[in-house]
């Protein structure tokens, strides 16, 4: 639960300038790795065992070494467009210390032997956008950016791209073509974009965490960085804990935490008398745990055993207080909303799921449909280009599995409702939607 | 209900409404009425990113064609900034999403002459530059007022009465055209909920009773609730004050709470 690494002092007044930055030893990582060949500062990559925070917790070091050889154009992308429902750590670290990100892009860089990096931030970011485009030019002020930076072989552009409001820009191929101006579909893989990214080259893509993560790795040592957190999880993580919680906000915590720690000590629980029906581990697309599954370490491995997923580390409490049903209608008429229709699976199922869970709410839906529902989750998962629509199928699916008996209560509550008043006026009102 | 057992209930209801036995009547209404509803509901009403996806091509219509450069005339400043853009990539078409941005900026919506504009100084046809811009939610498509509040409806915050929020600030504003009152998507700054991005100002807990100052404000040209403001926020983790001179992690004021 200690280990305060990427959140130490982050509060500290003007952080997100190059002075403060340097005072308290910033880019001193970034030294000693360009004093390293390129190799050396993967090895402790790969030794650290850090796996990405975006949301597929896949090894950062590995993904290096994926990238091809040669003196060929590499790009670094960093995804800062933190889109899943839930999640906001990203937003924290790029408004208060903008240089540790723009130092574990260098080191990365280097790393991977990448000469031209972006950092793709969501449009609407603002604010953060305009703190991280400041600390950019900071740094190229400084030598820390742009040609032979600090007198090595390494030159690195660093653009500051601003989305402007899609969720599936996250995805990481859709992302790469909403870098190259186009509407951001996602695309096949493979290849992957490690083989053929942006611009058609090799292309490493992390999340910000990640990337401020990687300056604090070769300080420590990988072997060091190892020791914290669990075996197969290691290091630490900021959680991004809201809904019905009475302190919400971003926790740093050592992985393998236990989730009752992360939502009751740190977080303050639900509202007094009130207790947990459910929880999404990580972000709105990660399947449902209950209350029972509180006393679960929060690690990648523990979670994906008791079917769900860390994600990208957002905890989303809901209370007691709220039907099921709302928090199922709520999410499945985002990811309609957010599909980008390319396939088929995703557009239709998540424009049927919204359907069937209205025709539930009014009454209107018999037990079947709750069945029809959940083979439309299975039919959607795995069959499309990205994983958004897996991303409502999951939880959805979760939801109907484990509140079924609630799903059928409302059901029948609603019919009674129906026949008792006439629904027509709800439909009417369901119409002019 | 299966396939078939549609057909039946529809043939029934067909026969009711000439027979006239009163429950099958009803049965045949309350059918004809889904049928309207779903008739009425747009496929993808309500944000969809195919906009048009139904709509048969004009085929009259000329192609999509690169806007003269002697024919549009763009703002000096907007020609430079989407230029200054074009040279920061390895491939000017990148600049597409920052380009249309500055277009907007200056039309105010993503017009047909804001896009001609920018198609015309990055070589691209309108109807490229159209599609992307559609994609995309920022882009205002309609003409939209100039005060631009985004009230965060997804789980975290509606968890914490963002849809009563956007309500009330719907009403408050009661259809001035300087206002764009919009429902967004996760905005990512759920501990803040209910909130809304003010003019790109993210401000948040945002209570019922301080949406009247909130429009306020913005009537009067003064910055949205400042007490209110993200950026003035500390961190809830009791490592961010580890510095010196910082307050200890044990004598912190408690950072916020629950509505």
């Amino acid at each position: 639960m200690s280990g305060s690494l990427l959140f130490k002092g982050i509060d500290e007044p003007h952080l997100n300038t190059l002075e403060v930055y340097e005072r308290r030893g910033g880019y001193s990582s970034m030294r000693r790795a360009l004093s390293m060949p390129a190799e050396a500062v993967l090895n402790e990559l790969l030794a650290s065992g850090i796996r990405g925070r975006g949301g597929a917790g896949f090894a950062m070091g590995k993904k290096v070494s994926f990238l091809p050889k040669g003196s060929i154009d590499k790009y670094l992308v960093c995804n800062a467009d933190e889109s899943e429902p839930g999640t906001f750590k990203d937003r924290e670290l790029m408004q208060k210390s903008p240089h540790m990100l723009i130092e574990g892009i260098v080191i990365a860089a280097h790393a991977g032997q990448l000469n031209h990096s972006f950092i793709y931030i969501r449009g609407e970011y603002a604010e953060q956008a305009t703190i991280l485009e400041a600390a950019v030019a900071e740094a190229y002020a400084a030598g820390y950016l742009g040609e032979n930076i600090l007198g090595s072989e390494l030159s690195l552009p660093l653009v500051v791209h601003r989305g402007a409001g899609a969720y599936i820009c996250g995805e990481e191929t859709g992302l790469l073509d909403s870098l190259e101006g186009k509407r951001g579909n996602p695309r096949l893989k493979p290849p992957f974009p490690a083989i053929q990214g942006l611009y058609q080259g090799p292309t490493l893509i992390n999340n910000v965490e990640t990337l401020c993560t990687v300056p604090h790795i070769i300080a420590m040592g990988g072997d060091e960085y190892a020791k914290l957190g669990v075996e197969t999880s290691t290091g630490t993580k900021l959680v991004s804990v809201s809904g019905h919680v009475q302190r919400p906000g971003n926790y740093e915590i050592e992985l393998g935490t236990p989730a009752r720690e992360i939502i009751y000590d740190l977080a303050g629980g639900p509202p007094a008398g009130r207790a947990v029906k459910l929880w999404f581990p990580g972000g709105s697309s990660s399947p449902v745990l209950t209350a029972d599954e509180l006393d679960l370490p929060y690690d990648f491995n523990t979670l994906a055993k008791a079917g769900s997923m860390l994600g990208s580390g957002a905890i989303i409490v809901v209370d007691d207080s709220t039907p099921v049903l709302d928090v199922a209608l709520k999410l499945a008429k985002f990811y309609r909303h957010e599909s980008c229709g390319k396939c088929t699976p995703c557009r239709e199922g998540t424009n049927w799921t919204v359907r069937m869970l209205e025709r539930i709410e009014l009454g209107e839906a018999t037990p079947m449909d709750l069945d029809i529902m959940a083979s439309v989750q299975d039919q959607i998962i795995g069959n499309c280009l990205c994983v958004l629509g897996d991303a409502m199928a999951m939880p959805i699916g979760a939801m109907i599995k484990r509140f079924r008996g609630e799903f059928e209560a409302h059901m029948e509550a609603a019919q009674l409702a129906g026949s008792a008043s006439g629904s027509s006026s709800a439909l009417a009102a369901q119409g002019a939607l | 209900m299966s396939a078939a057992g549609r057909r039946a209930k529809r043939s029934r209801a067909d026969a009711a409404s000439q027979t006239g036995s009163p429950a099958a009547a009803a049965e045949a209404e309350s059918i004809e009425r889904r049928r309207v509803r779903h008739a009425r509901i747009p496929r993808y009403a309500h944000g969809s990113r195919v906009p048009g996806w139904d709509d048969a091509a004009d085929l009259t219509k000329d192609p999509s064609e690169l806007p003269d450069p002697a024919q549009v005339d763009v703002p000096r400043a907007l020609r430079l900034e989407i230029e200054a853009a074009m040279a920061k990539y390895p491939d000017s078409r990148s600049a597409a999403l920052p380009a249309l941005a500055a277009a907007q900026r200056v039309h105010g919506w993503c017009s047909p002459e804001a896009i001609e504009q920018a198609a015309c100084v990055m070589a691209l046809t309108p109807g490229y530059l159209t599609a992307v811009a559609t994609f995309y939610d920022m882009f205002e498509m309609h003409p939209a007022g100039k005060h631009a509040i985004y009230v965060c409806t997804n789980i975290s915050c509606s968890l914490c009465g963002a849809d009563e929020l956007h309500a009330a600030i719907s009403s408050a504003v009661d259809g001035d055209p300087d206002f764009n009152v919009r429902s967004f998507e996760c905005l990512g700054a759920c501990d803040i909920a209910p909130m809304a991005s003010v003019n790109g100002i993210y401000v948040g807990p945002i209570s019922l009773d301080e949406v009247d100052a909130l429009i306020d404000d913005l009537r009067e040209d003064r910055s949205p609730l400042p007490a209110r403001q993200l950026n003035r926020r500390p961190s809830t983790d009791a490592g961010a004050n580890d510095f010196p001179g910082g307050t200890p992690a044990d004598q912190r004021p408690e950072n916020g709470g629950p509505s």
